[in-house]
């Protein structure tokens, strides 16, 4: 028998799982998935938990009850990868694999900026970006009577880099509901130079921040919180004065890469950006947030990952080339409030753009455009990703590679 | 894609004036478009150019968070040579493309 093993049974290693044991023979693969957690989060949720639109129970599931039956399911920490040896250490055991997928994600280091883990955090400092983070979040929410609300990036990459934005969106969509609207200042800091992560987004919604009268502060780098004058300085000393800090910290992959010595300075591990086969070896996978290709790093960009890693494992066990077919396919619904929302389709080289989808004239949905039709996407996405993404089965028409049909090539990215 | 003519010699740049071919750069061209940034380079400067130049030819994503490890500068440091925008003014200088690891 051989042995497959996947590390973390998060979006992308219960998809991975899913896919795989149906196209594996029983009697000569085994497939193993190892997460330290029993619970499943529906990480997309987090960025409506605090304003009490999704409820505790919408966003988790017991992980094991998401994968395949005759997957074996391993509760326990991962404490090192050994490729030389083809083993994985856990907690008390050691696991012999053939081929090993790495799928441990990336989560949040608070720690990695001064003054952030102070006399402050989790009373005027919070985090959306863990379960726990955006539930403490929304109870001070409920009592909170306003101020100056800064919504603050530390340093890119970050998982899912719209959801701050759309956080600060939705942020003044729930005081203007609750009637406080003119108490609350809204400030959104970014270490970029535009809101955006793509130019031409931010050349085409630009008028979002003007009319929801959100502040911008561009090009900032974080050093520290300084936690007596309730300010976030920068390096070049610039300072801006919060009363609710809610910042997405520095993101990176898990210990346990460092530790195995298979990572970057973010403990995100080299990819190949088309066959998702790691640098250093070749039996090694890696596929989700724990990658360091320069494509968002998203549930639906891991969806489209899933299918071209499928294919690639199974050329590798038979001994064929690989297919260097993965093009970076980013798929995201924007929450812009008021219950809009847009929808950006993109690639490694192609910048978002106009158009329909995924039909093209036909839509329904449209492309950099708010609308109703969109916001209803968003929400149905925690239905599609317990349901159907999750468990591997294809989203009709919306395929793993960028298509061009219906789209219009019409906004030109600023030139700074 | 457009053809500049930077300290004397011909070189292809970028819309936004980055070195397409980061073998055209030479020393003088650095100093001529620090120059236009309103830069003057000191021996320091060089050190995290050069740098910037070999990570790129080893074709390593460049960071802000990783220049401050490379033991030449800490991140301050890299603010004061290249005050306001400092991985993509010292790419421009340095002849690379426009860092875009922020997606
Ligand atoms: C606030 C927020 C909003 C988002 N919104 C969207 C959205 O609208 N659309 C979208 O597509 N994506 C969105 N995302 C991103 C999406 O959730 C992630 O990209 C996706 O979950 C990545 O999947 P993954 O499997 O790579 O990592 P994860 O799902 O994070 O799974 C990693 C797993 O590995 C396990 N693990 C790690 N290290 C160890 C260890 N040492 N031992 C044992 N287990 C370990 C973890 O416990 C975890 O279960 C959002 C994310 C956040 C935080």
């Amino acid at each position: 028998m051989k042995n497959l093993v996947i590390l973390g049974a998060g979006t992308s290693g219960t998809m991975m799982a899913n896919h795989l044991r149906p196209k594996l023979y029983h009697n000569e693969w085994n497939i193993t998935i190892v997460d330290q957690y029993k619970t499943h989060y529906y990480q997309p949720g987090f960025l409506f938990l605090p304003f009490d639109t999704y409820t505790e129970d919408q966003v988790k599931k017991v992980g094991k009850k998401l994968i395949h039956k005759k997957v074996d399911y391993i509760q326990k920490k991962i404490e090192k990868i050994i490729p030389e040896e083809n083993k994985v250490e856990l907690e008390d055991e050691t696991l012999d694999y053939d081929v090993l997928i790495i799928a441990t994600g990336s989560k949040i280091a608070p720690e990695e900026t001064e003054g952030l883990v102070g006399p402050l955090w989790k009373k005027d400092i919070f985090d959306f970006y863990t379960y726990e983070g955006a539930l403490a979040l929304r109870d001070k929410l409920r009592e909170w009577e306003g101020g100056k609300l800064v919504v603050h990036i530390t340093e890119m990459p970050i998982k899912c880099p719209v959801a701050p934005l759309e956080f600060a969106f939705l942020a003044d969509s729930f005081f203007r509901k609750k009637g406080m609207r003119d108490k609350v200042d809204i400030t959104y800091v970014t270490p970029l130079t535009g809101a955006f992560t793509k130019p031409t987004c931010s050349t085409a919604l630009a008028y979002l921040l003007k009319d929801k009268n959100i502040h911008m502060e561009s090009d900032f780098s974080i050093m520290e919180v300084d936690n007596e004058t309730k300010e976030i300085v920068d390096y070049e000393d610039r300072r801006i004065p919060f009363d609710l800090l809610v910042t997405i910290p520095t993101n990176m992959g898990d210990e346990v890469i460092e530790r195995s010595g298979l990572g970057d300075d973010l403990n995100f591990i080299p990819t190949d950006h088309n066959t998702l086969q790691s640098l250093a070896h070749e039996n090694i996978f890696v596929i989700g947030d724990a990658t360091n290709v320069p494509a968002s790093k998203a549930g639906s960009v891991a969806h489209f990952q899933a299918e071209t890693l499928t294919d690639n494992i199974l050329l590798y066990i038979d001994g064929y080339p690989l297919k260097k077919e993965f093009d970076g396919h980013a798929n995201c619904f924007i929450e812009t409030g008021n219950n809009k929302a847009l929808l950006i389709d993109f690639n490694y080289v192609t910048e978002p753009v106009h158009g329909k989808f995924p039909f093209a004239k036909i839509g329904p949905l449209n492309l950099l455009k708010e609308s109703v039709f969109n916001h209803w996407g968003k929400l149905a996405f925690r239905w599609i990703y317990w349901n159907m993404l999750l468990k591997g089965i294809p989203i009709p028409f919306v395929s793993r590679n960028m298509s061009f049909k219906g789209k219009v090539f019409d906004i030109k990215p600023e030139i700074k | 894609m457009s053809v500049k003519t930077i300290a004397g010699v011909e070189v292809n740049v970028s819309e936004e004036g980055y070195l397409e071919d980061m073998s055209q750069w030479n020393e003088e061209i650095a100093k001529e478009i620090a120059g236009e940034i309103g830069i003057e380079l000191t021996p320091k400067h060089f050190e995290v150019l050069n740098y910037l130049r070999e990570k790129t030819a080893a074709k390593e994503a460049l960071t802000i968070r990783k220049v401050g490890k490379s033991g030449i500068v800490d991140i301050k440091e890299l603010y004061k040579l290249f005050p306001k925008g400092p991985l993509k003014f010292s790419s421009k200088i340095a002849g690379i493309p426009k860092p875009t690891s922020c997606i």
